[in-house]
C-alpha cells in the first residue's frame, strides 16, 4: 500500500493541471468567439508569423 | 509601442524622440471604438477577407471579427467614423450594420457568467477527485487507509464547497433573511451537515462519510445554474443588439450650422433638423417647413398626418416628405415615448404575480424535506439514544432528497426550447415566458406593424386607365412619401412608363403638382385636390379642372400573418384583433384573416383595459403588437410577444422577441412551449419517483454513500436525457 503516498499526489497534480489549465482558457477569452476560433484555424492568413 | 520608447543608441536624438512623441501622443488620444453587426457573414474566408480591408486602412489600429456573434469590433484612429467603416465593409459585398458601443459594453464582459463557469470546473474537479476515493472505500479499504481516504477526501471538499457554494450560501442566506424558504435553503442545509456529520464520523474513524455526496450535489446544481444563466445571457445579449441598432443620433442646428450629436446631449430648447424618412428624437414643436408625419408606432393610424409650423410632434413619429426643423420641448424621460413606461410599470404589477413551476415545486418540497429529516432524526433519537446514528441518518436523508434533479429539471429543459426557439427565430427574454406561453388560451392581434407591415400597397391601379396612370407614376417617382412609393413600385412593375412632365415641383405635406400639356395636374391629399376625403387610405390626382381620381391603398400582410392566426385558431385558441386604426381599415382585415372579433379606434389605455377584463374573466393573454400604444397591453398580457421591427419600448415591454420579418413561428412556438412544460413536469416526476425509492432506505438507515451517489447521478442523468428528447 506504499505505493499510494506517490499515487495520491500524482493524481492530484494532475488533476490540479488540468484545473489550472481550464482557468487559464477562461481568463485569456478563449471562449469568446468559438466558432470563428475553429475556423481561423484553417486559414493561411498568418502561418508563417503570429498576427501582431 | 513599448518598443519605440526605449532610449535608441542612435547620434540623432530627434529620430529617437520623435517615434517615442508620437507613441505618447497615441496612447493620450481617445481612440474611437466601433462595432459593426455583419448578419451575413458564415466562413473563415469572410473573416479573413474582412480583417484584411479594415487592416489594410492605416487609421485602424486593429480590428476583430467575431463569428459567433457575428460582430466586428474596431479600434480606429478618433477622426474615423462608423459610417466610413461600414461603407468599407458593404463595399467589400457583406452587409453591415453599426452598432451603438454605449449599449453594447454592458455585454462584453459577462462577469457571473466567468464566476460561476470557475465554481463550475472546481466543483468538478474536487468531485472527481473526492468521487475516485470514495470508490476505493466502497470497493473495500479498511482501517487505516479508508481514515486516510476519508482525511484526504476532507482536505478536498472543504475549500472547495467553500468557493463554489457560494452563489448557494449568498442566495439562502438573504431568502431567510427575508423569512422565506426556497431551494437554496434545504441545499446548504443538506451541503453542511453532511460535511459536518463526516467530518465528525471521519474523526472517530467510522465507515460512512458523505464528502463525495456533498461533492457531487455542488457540481450537479452549479451545472444546472450555469445552464439557465447562460440562456439568459444569450437572449440578453441578442436583445441588445437589437436595441445597439438603432443608434440615436440627431442633427442639430447651431446659429445655422448642422451638427450630429447623440440624442442624450439634446437640451429643451434646442433646434433640430428631421430629414424626410427621419425619426423625431424628441417631443417638439415644429417652427419651420411642411411635411407629413406617419404616427403608426404611436397610435396605430396607417393615415400620414398633415405638419406644419406650430403644430407639436411627439418623439417616434416619422417624418415623410419635407424637412421639418423642430424645437425641442421635451428631451430624454420627459419625452411622451418615456411617459408611456407609468402606464407599461402599473400593468407589469399584474404580471409579477405568476410562480414559475420550480418555485410552487420548492414551496411544496422545502418544507416537506425539513419535516421528513427533523422526524427521521427524532425518531432514531429516540430509539438509540445516540445523537451520532441519528444525525447521520438525518444528513443520509436530506442528501437523498436534495433537489439535485430538481434543479437541473428546469434549466434543462429551457435551454432546450429556448435553444429551438432561437433557431426559428424567437428570443426569449423573460425566464418564465415559456411556462407561462403554454398557458395561454387568448391571442390578441395588433394590427399596424404587427400583422400588416405598415407598408401600404397600391389597390386600384389596374383598373384606371393608363393614361393617369402613366401621370401617377410621373408625379410619383420623384417623392420619398410611402404612399407614392407604392404607386411608383407597382406601376414599375406592371410596365407602365411615366409621362412626360414639365415644372415638377413637390409641396411637402400637400402633394405633388406638375405641367402636363398645358394643364396643371396635381397627386396628393385630397382637400389639396379638390376631393372628398375617403374612408380607406387614399391620394388624388387631378388632371386640370377635371374631377380628381382616387387610387386606394391597403396595406400589406406581414409574411405568415395568415399562417399564423389559422395555426392559432386551429389549436382551439380565441384570436382577437385590437388596433388603433379607423374602422373600415380593421374592419377589412378582420375579414380578409377570418378574425371573428376585432376592436378598432383603441387608444393604449383602451388596449391595456381590454386586456386587463380578458384576464378577469380567466383568460391568459397571449398579446402581439409593435407600437408604442401596445406597450401597455403588452406588459400587462399574461405573455407578450414583438416584431423585431417595434419599437425599444415595445421590445423590452414584451417577454419574446421575433427576430426575423416572418409571424408564422408563433403558433409553432406555443406547441414547443407546451411540451417544454410538459417536461419539467415528467422530470418533476422523475425525480420524485427517485425520492420515493430512496427516502424510506434512509429513513430506515439503510442508505450507504453508495446508494446515495448512485441515486443522485442516475435522477441527474435521466432528466438532463428526458429534456433533450424535447422536439
Amino acid at each position: 500500500m506504499n505505493i499510494l503516498t506517490y499515487l495520491i499526489p500524482i493524481s492530484l497534480i494532475l488533476g490540479g493541471v488540468g484545473l489550472v489549465a481550464f482557468v487559464y482558457t477562461v481568463r485569456s477569452n478563449q471562449y469568446d468567439d468559438p466558432e470563428g476560433d475553429a475556423r481561423r484555424i484553417l486559414s493561411n492568413d498568418w502561418d508563417d508569423r503570429p498576427k501582431p | 509601442m513599448t518598443a519605440t520608447m526605449r532610449p535608441s543608441p542612435s547620434a540623432c536624438p530627434a529620430c529617437a524622440a520623435a517615434p517615442a512623441a508620437e507613441a505618447l501622443a497615441a496612447s493620450a488620444l481617445p481612440r474611437a471604438q466601433i462595432a459593426l453587426s455583419l448578419p451575413t457573414i458564415h466562413c473563415s474566408a469572410c473573416i479573413s477577407k474582412i480583417e484584411r480591408a479594415l487592416n489594410a486602412d492605416n487609421r485602424v489600429n486593429s480590428a476583430r471579427v467575431n463569428l459567433t456573434l457575428k460582430r466586428a469590433s474596431i479600434d480606429a484612429a478618433p477622426d474615423v467614423t462608423a459610417e466610413e467603416m461600414r461603407a468599407l465593409v458593404e463595399g467589400l459585398g457583406y452587409e453591415a450594420h453599426e452598432l451603438d458601443q454605449g449599449t453594447l459594453n454592458a455585454t462584453a464582459n459577462d462577469r457571473a457568467g466567468r464566476d460561476l463557469l470557475m465554481r463550475l470546473a472546481v466543483a468538478g474537479f474536487a468531485s472527481m477527485n473526492v468521487m475516485l476515493l470514495s470508490v476505493s472505500v466502497w470497493s473495500g479499504a479498511e482501517d487505516a487507509t479508508r481514515d486516510m481516504f476519508h482525511w484526504i477526501s476532507a482536505a478536498i471538499t472543504l475549500p472547495a464547497i467553500a468557493f463554489s457554494g457560494v452563489p448557494f450560501f449568498r442566495n439562502a442566506w438573504t431568502a431567510l433573511r427575508n423569512g422565506r424558504l426556497n431551494m437554496d435553503v434545504p441545499i446548504v442545509l443538506a451541503i453542511v451537515l453532511a460535511i459536518f456529520t463526516s467530518l465528525w464520523e471521519t474523526m472517530l474513524s467510522g465507515h460512512h462519510a458523505y464528502f463525495d455526496a456533498a461533492m457531487a450535489l455542488t457540481f450537479f446544481l452549479l451545472a444546472g445554474r450555469y445552464l439557465d444563466h447562460r440562456t439568459r445571457a444569450i437572449a440578453r445579449s441578442a436583445a441588445q443588439e437589437l436595441t445597439a441598432l438603432e443608434v440615436p443620433r440627431a442633427t442639430r442646428l447651431l446659429d445655422g450650422a448642422e451638427e450630429v450629436v447623440n440624442v442624450a446631449q439634446l437640451a429643451v430648447g434646442d433646434h433640430i433638423l428631421v430629414r424626410p424618412g427621419g425619426r423625431m428624437p424628441v417631443d417638439g414643436e415644429i417652427v419651420q417647413g411642411t411635411s407629413e408625419i406617419d404616427r403608426s408606432l404611436l397610435t396605430g393610424e396607417t393615415l400620414p398626418v398633415f405638419a406644419g409650423v406650430g403644430q407639436a410632434v411627439s418623439a417616434g413619429e416619422v417624418n415623410l416628405t419635407g424637412p421639418l426643423t423642430i424645437r425641442a420641448t421635451a428631451v430624454g424621460a420627459e419625452t411622451s415615448l418615456h411617459r408611456m413606461a407609468d402606464l407599461v410599470a402599473i400593468a407589469e404589477s399584474g404580471r409579477s404575480r405568476y410562480t414559475s413551476l420550480a418555485d410552487s415545486a420548492a414551496k411544496l418540497y422545502a418544507p416537506g424535506v425539513h419535516i421528513l429529516a427533523g422526524l427521521s432524526f427524532m425518531g432514531w433519537y429516540l430509539y438509540t439514544w445516540d445523537v451520532r446514528t441519528a444525525l447521520n441518518i438525518a444528513a443520509a436523508v436530506l442528501i437523498i432528497t436534495c433537489p439535485c434533479a430538481l434543479g437541473l429539471a428546469v434549466p434543462a429543459v429551457t435551454t432546450a426550447a429556448s435553444g429551438r426557439l432561437f433557431r426559428r427565430g424567437m428570443l426569449i427574454k423573460h425566464e418564465t415566458a415559456l411556462e407561462r406561453l403554454a398557458q395561454v388560451d387568448t391571442v390578441v392581434f395588433d394590427k399596424t406593424g404587427t400583422l400588416t407591415t405598415g407598408a401600404p400597397q397600391a389597390t386600384n391601379l389596374e383598373t384606371l386607365p393608363r393614361p393617369v396612370v402613366e401621370l401617377a407614376l410621373a408625379l410619383a417617382q420623384g417623392s420619398s412619401h410611402p404612399l407614392a412609393q407604392s404607386i411608383t413600385r407597382t406601376a414599375r412593375a406592371a410596365g407602365i412608363v411615366a409621362a412626360d412632365l414639365t415644372d415638377l415641383t413637390e409641396v411637402p405635406g400637400y402633394g405633388t403638382k406638375a405641367r402636363y400639356q398645358n394643364q396643371e395636374v396635381r397627386l396628393g391629399r385630397a382637400s389639396w385636390t379638390g376631393a372628398q376625403g375617403l374612408s380607406e387610405t387614399a391620394t388624388f390626382l387631378r388632371i386640370g379642372e377635371e374631377p380628381p381620381v382616387a387610387i386606394t391603398f391597403a396595406d400589406a400582410l406581414r409574411p405568415g400573418a395568415a399562417e399564423a392566426v389559422q395555426g392559432l385558431m386551429d389549436q382551439g385558441k380565441r384570436v382577437i384583433l385590437m388596433s388603433g386604426d379607423t374602422t373600415p381599415a380593421v374592419e377589412a382585415l378582420a375579414t380578409r384573416l377570418g378574425i371573428p372579433q376585432w376592436m378598432a379606434e383603441a387608444l393604449p389605455a383602451d388596449k391595456a383595459a381590454r386586456v386587463a377584463a380578458l384576464t378577469a374573466e380567466g383568460a391568459h393573454v397571449l398579446m402581439v403588437g409593435d407600437g408604442l400604444n401596445d406597450t401597455a397591453a403588452l406588459a400587462g398580457a399574461h405573455v407578450s410577444i414583438s416584431p423585431a421591427t417595434a419599437l425599444d419600448a415595445a421590445r423590452v415591454a414584451s417577454d419574446i422577441v421575433l427576430l426575423g420579418n416572418d409571424l408564422s413561428p408563433i403558433a409553432a412556438a406555443c406547441v414547443t412551449a407546451q411540451s417544454a412544460t410538459r417536461r419539467i413536469r415528467e422530470n418533476f416526476q422523475i425525480a420524485t419517483i427517485y425520492n420515493i425509492i430512496a427516502v424510506p432506505l434512509a429513513v430506515a438507515g439503510l442508505c450507504s454513500p453508495l446508494i446515495a451517489a448512485l441515486a443522485m447521478s442516475l435522477s441527474s442523468i435521466t432528466v438532463s436525457l428526458n429534456a433533450l428528447r424535447l422536439r
